[in-house]
């Protein structure tokens, strides 16, 4: 993958630009706290609540974390008494973070977890500028990264810990159920303008993406629009809208019949359709569910990492040890 | 004896305004020495003319497209749709508050105007999503509300109260005794009012104009939250455009260092600097035209 990602130019860690400009209550955000009262933790949901009920169906089975040595040390029993950690990332996984952190404070009062979006390379520049302690990606590292981190002294280490399915939404009232990966990729591509092609009312397409800071738009561009390829020339259409959020596509696709918008599998809600895809003519079409994500039916699907600074330690390593679900 | 102390005394008070008074053109002179030295080197990756002409903005892609054409285009467009609402609509306020709003009725009005400009504009942007994209899309029966005209309308509210506000002072300034002139010749209200007030108040409308065009074309929140942000070269005010600043704002904190889509977002910078700084000279020498007169 190569998106050029990298160092994010944000001193201050509590302004980190990305979130600033998230316009919405989009960010869900947690602040770290230093009071005394036992329930230290508290997170501020705006705007998403609901797709955040819609948690437990977007999440996937759970896979194991990949290479944790055994030597790492524990730290949580000798800890200063008020600790926190930092997450920070993809969109796609911020609902999912702020779950696992509600859950881990319960059994650790004494750790502060707070837990942003902005988009899976912020969540990387911010662990590489030590503004973060865990990045979650919807991504994996791409080469740069890699090695900018080598040449800053650390390591950066991947841990799969869900499977996410890329669904693709339209207006409840569009008739179109199901696409091919070639009918979505010329519709991206900005080659069929009209539903009229696909069997649908004669008005324009209008094309929702987000932007180029979303670990999901380069997975999209290169698993659909460049087959694969990830190299390849193929470009998302000039006239796609970037938008901020994946909530921002949820919110317009609900209110606009004209569009067709993509985002993680945990933001599905009756508001919008969401649509089955085949992956040739030939094949049956496969609406995103935890089934055919787990079994690798539904074509556009990918793993979701929480990322970390050299092998994770500490109250890190508690978090990670924590996280996968049985 | 007592002479030495008061001399250094004055010294130092003179020096420290002095420097308080250079400091602005000093700030802005370093701010463009660092905007320009972070953002030539985007000469590296394409020609002067490939960036300010280019008709695709890819900036992740390999290799990037780095043509910001759509940008500079969308920055107009939106700007010149913002100007010509709220401008003329920014005039008239002002000219109903100076001069025709019964004397009572001012001083609320005047509070009001400030209380607009309080208002911040992520909040603005966030009403135009949920009701002015929405309400544009089924009135106009456009493919989509996030238009540059959403825009255009979301920063003409924010550069009224700069007009408004600025154009009621230029107003109040003209002196008594040219519209007691006006209307001891037999000259109605209405006829001192645009035959007389208004030439007397040109400059200083001409300038609050140029301060709300100047505020227009800066502002980034609330235009990358109604615009769309797709890098299109616009043909009419009903298509979604994306704008200088919500390019720099969106992709600024993903932008790996010394990459070419860093430096060319410096240059972005450059451009819109370039932009300001000719519509504030445009102001100067307008208004410096209008005195001499």
């Amino acid at each position: 993958m190569k998106p050029e990602s990298g160092f994010a130019r944000s001193p201050d860690p509590a302004v980190d630009p990305l979130t600033g400009y998230h316009p919405l209550p989009i960010i869900v955000s947690t602040t770290p706290q230093l009071s005394f009262e036992k329930e230290t933790y508290t997170r501020t949901i705006g705007m998403r609540t609901p797709a955040w009920k819609s948690i437990p169906a977007g999440l996937v089975g759970v896979l194991t974390a990949i290479g944790t040595p055994a030597c790492a040390r524990r730290g949580a029993s000798n800890a200063p008494k008020y600790q926190s950690l930092q997450i920070k990332g993809s969109d796609t996984m911020v609902n999912l973070g702020q779950a696992w952190a509600e859950a881990f404070n319960k059994l650790h009062p004494e750790i502060n977890v707070a837990v942003t979006g902005g988009g899976s390379g912020t969540g990387i520049a911010a662990l590489m500028n030590g503004t973060c302690e865990i990045a979650e990606s919807s991504r994996s590292l791409d080469q740069k990264e890699i090695k900018q981190a080598e040449e800053s002294g650390f390591t950066l280490h991947e841990t799969v810990v869900a499977l996410d399915g890329i669904i693709v939404v339209v207006h409840p009232a569009n008739p179109v159920d199901h696409l091919t990966m070639a009918q979505l990729r010329e519709i991206f591509m900005g080659e069929i303008r009209r539903w009229r092609l696909l069997g649908g009312p004669d008005r324009p397409i209008v094309l929702l993406s987000r932007e180029v800071n979303s670990g999901t738009h380069i997975f999209f561009k290169e698993h659909v629009l460049r087959r694969g390829k990830s190299k390849g020339p193929e470009e998302f259409a000039p006239s796609a809208l970037m938008m901020p959020s994946s909530y921002a596509i949820a919110e317009e696709t609900a209110h606009n019949e004209n569009t067709i918008g993509y985002y993680g599998l945990g933001y599905i809600s009756p508001r919008q359709k969401v649509l089955a895809v085949a992956k040739d003519e030939h094949s049956p079409a496969v609406a995103p569910t935890i089934e055919t994500v787990r079994a690798n039916t539904y074509p556009i699907s990918r793993p979701l990492f929480l990322t970390t600074r050299g092998n994770p330690e500490g109250i890190v390593r508690d978090f990670l040890d924590f996280v996968p679900i049985k | 004896m007592s002479l030495l102390p008061r001399r250094i005394r004055e010294f130092v008070i003179e020096k420290l305004i002095f420097l308080s008074g250079i400091a602005s053109i000093v700030f802005v002179a370093l701010i463009f020495v660092f905007l320009l030295r972070e953002g030539v080197s985007v000469l590296k990756t394409t020609s002067l003319g490939g960036f300010l002409g280019g008709k695709f903005w890819y900036p992740i892609s390999s290799p990037a497209k780095l043509g910001i054409l759509p940008l500079i285009l969308g920055s107009l467009l939106v700007t010149a749709g913002a100007v010509l609402i709220a401008v003329p609509l920014g005039i008239a306020a002002a000219f109903y508050i100076a001069e025709v709003a019964p004397k009572r009725w001012r001083t609320p009005l005047k509070s009001c105007v400030e209380i607009l400009s309080a208002i911040p504009s992520v909040v603005l942007g966030f009403l135009g999503i949920m009701i002015l994209v929405p309400f544009l899309r089924n009135v106009l029966n456009l493919p989509t509300g996030l238009t540059a005209f959403s825009g255009s309308l979301m920063l003409a509210f924010m550069a009224l109260p700069t007009i408004i506000t600025i154009s009621e002072d230029a107003i109040n300034a003209v002196p008594r005794e040219y519209k007691e002139g006006a209307l001891a010749l037999g000259a109605t209200h209405w006829q001192t009012l645009y035959r007389v007030v208004i030439h007397g108040a040109l400059p200083g409308i001409i300038a609050a104009a140029m301060l709300g065009i100047g505020r227009v074309f800066g502002e980034t929140m609330a235009v990358m939250m109604v615009t769309g942000n797709a890098a299109v070269i616009p043909h009419t005010l009903f298509e979604p455009v994306r704008t200088l600043t919500a390019t720099i704002a969106a992709e600024m904190g993903e932008a790996a260092k010394g990459s070419p889509h860093y430096f060319a977002l410096f240059a972005v910078g450059i451009v819109l600097f370039i932009i300001s700084f000719v519509i504030n000279l445009t102001a100067d020498v307008l208004l410096n035209r209008g005195r001499k007169r």
